[in-house]
């Protein structure tokens, strides 16, 4: 049957890439997935599309989960496209740590944007990526940025030290909050208040919307964040599209702070931040590889396992027999 | 260190009927079998499904239909695949579609069909047995 037909090689890396600059939705969306898996082309992949990325304005989307997030960006993106920009979303959703397997459910609210042209929507699962998830997003922020997208939006449901990383791609970090949800501080506390640079209550036609506000407000306060740059916190109703304008301007409002002054010291902060978690994996790899092949490190492991030396001691163990007494 | 490819695979819901207990099922099933599973949500029309299968880079997709549509929703779908270049997807479908349908769609290059009452192993088993392989 011609349905069976052997499936096409992968096209080269050299093609996908030029896809990408093209713009070409099959490219992106076969690089996206070459990055995902983390394949040996990978690298190569990055290399040849970096020098064209750094165009795109980055805003990370975050909060509990029953926020309305999805909502949200649905709106968020027409404004978008209304203004006649382009837009790539990543939606990243966890992966079951049991099965390994993952339920990718953000598109739902998305879906009517699915055949715009001028939109790009990938879902991704968290899975058990070599360098995490904040790596794997980088990336695939990079492939969206190279192939002329205005806006990328990052999506991630705040919870947890591994979003906190994630969301740090964005030049932009939007927490997004809603009013009745049981836990609601609790999920801000985790860190994301230090890094939000817009807070919205969604849902700010329930009636204790403003309640919210005033909980944020008080939080914000407390923090000694220095800054010139005043977080603001915005009330939006995603299902009715109210509010979300003023959403939008807010932050062009902060594209344009960061490029007026903060722009280039956050870039270099974050190149620094990745450049460091490169060589950090690379380096950590390389020489636990070589322990592992030299026989050493399964020795220590049982070690450990049988309560004979600490994991701290064992590793400095090893690492004086590779490097000789150092610290 | 490498990373892993795993298999991803879309469920869509063509069509106008709004019952979707089926597609979650099956959608529960695969992701606890260890796969990606993006769901589409209700009422999605062939160019939706198609455009999100080439955006998500599946390798597969299962259809679910209860509307009685399938005759005109599922030629229009592997027709726009086709067209997309993208027909190294494997398509399999569910819902109710009476036996006498079945060849036709199956000529179309839908791989299987599988009735109510399926049990999930059995659809998991499929998937796994013929999910193509990439390079």
């Amino acid at each position: 049957m011609k349905w069976k037909k052997k499936r096409k090689p992968l096209a080269k890396v050299e093609e996908i890439a030029r896809g990408v600059l093209a713009g070409d939705r099959r490219s992106i969306a076969k690089a996206i997935t070459i990055i995902e898996s983390n394949a040996p082309e990978a690298k190569k992949l990055i290399s040849l599309i970096y020098p064209h990325t750094g165009k795109a304005h980055v805003i990370g989307l975050t909060g509990p989960g029953g926020s309305g997030k999805s909502t949200l960006i649905e709106k968020m993106v027409r404004e978008y496209r209304r203004r006649g920009k382009t837009v790539g979303i990543v939606a990243i959703d966890p992966t079951s740590p049991f099965t390994g397997g993952a339920f990718l459910g953000d598109r739902i609210r998305m879906q009517e944007l699915s055949t715009d042209e001028g939109v790009f929507i990938r879902s991704m699962a968290t899975r058990n990526y070599a360098g995490g998830i904040a790596k794997a997003t980088k990336d695939a922020v990079k492939i969206l940025d190279a192939a002329g997208k205005d806006m990328v939006i990052v999506e991630t449901v705040g919870a947890g030290q591994s979003e906190v990383e994630i969301i740090k791609v964005a030049h932009t970090i939007v927490v997004v909050h809603a009013p009745g949800l049981g836990d609601e501080i609790q999920a801000i506390k985790a860190g994301l208040m230090e890094i939000a640079d817009i807070f919205v209550v969604n849902k700010a036609d329930r009636e204790n919307a403003d309640k919210a506000v005033i909980d944020i407000q008080a939080m914000l306060q407390h923090g000694d964040r220095e800054t010139a740059w005043k977080t603001p916190i915005l009330k939006t109703t995603a299902i009715t599209g109210d509010g979300v304008p003023q959403l939008v301007e807010k932050i062009e409002e902060h594209r344009i702070f960061l490029e007026k002054g903060l722009g280039f010291k956050r870039s270099l902060g974050k190149a620094e931040a990745e450049l460091v978690d490169v060589i950090k994996e690379t380096v950590a790899n390389s020489i636990i590889e070589e322990l592992k092949r030299e026989g050493i490190f399964e020795e220590v492991l049982r070690e450990i396992v049988e309560r004979k030396i600490d994991p701290a001691s064992a590793a400095q163990k090893l690492l004086n027999k590779k490097f000789g007494k150092t610290h | 260190m490498r990373g892993e490819r795993k298999i991803r695979v879309l469920i869509a819901k063509p069509g106008l009927d709004s019952h979707d207990r089926g597609a979650k099922v099956v959608a529960r099933a695969l992701r606890d079998a260890g796969m990606e599973v993006i769901y589409t949500g209700l009422r999605q029309t062939p160019e939706q499904i198609v455009e999100t299968a080439l955006q998500e880079d599946v390798d597969v997709i299962g259809l679910s239909i209860l509307s009685g549509a399938h005759k005109a929703l599922f030629p229009r779908i592997m027709e726009l695949l086709k067209e997309k270049g993208l027909t190294d997807i494997m398509v399999f479908a569910g819902g109710i579609i009476p036996e006498e349908d079945m060849p036709e769609l199956k000529k179309l290059g839908i791989k299987e069909i599988f009735g109510p009452g399926t049990p999930t192993e059995k659809i998991i088993q499929f998937v796994l047995e013929n999910v193509p392989k990439r390079k």
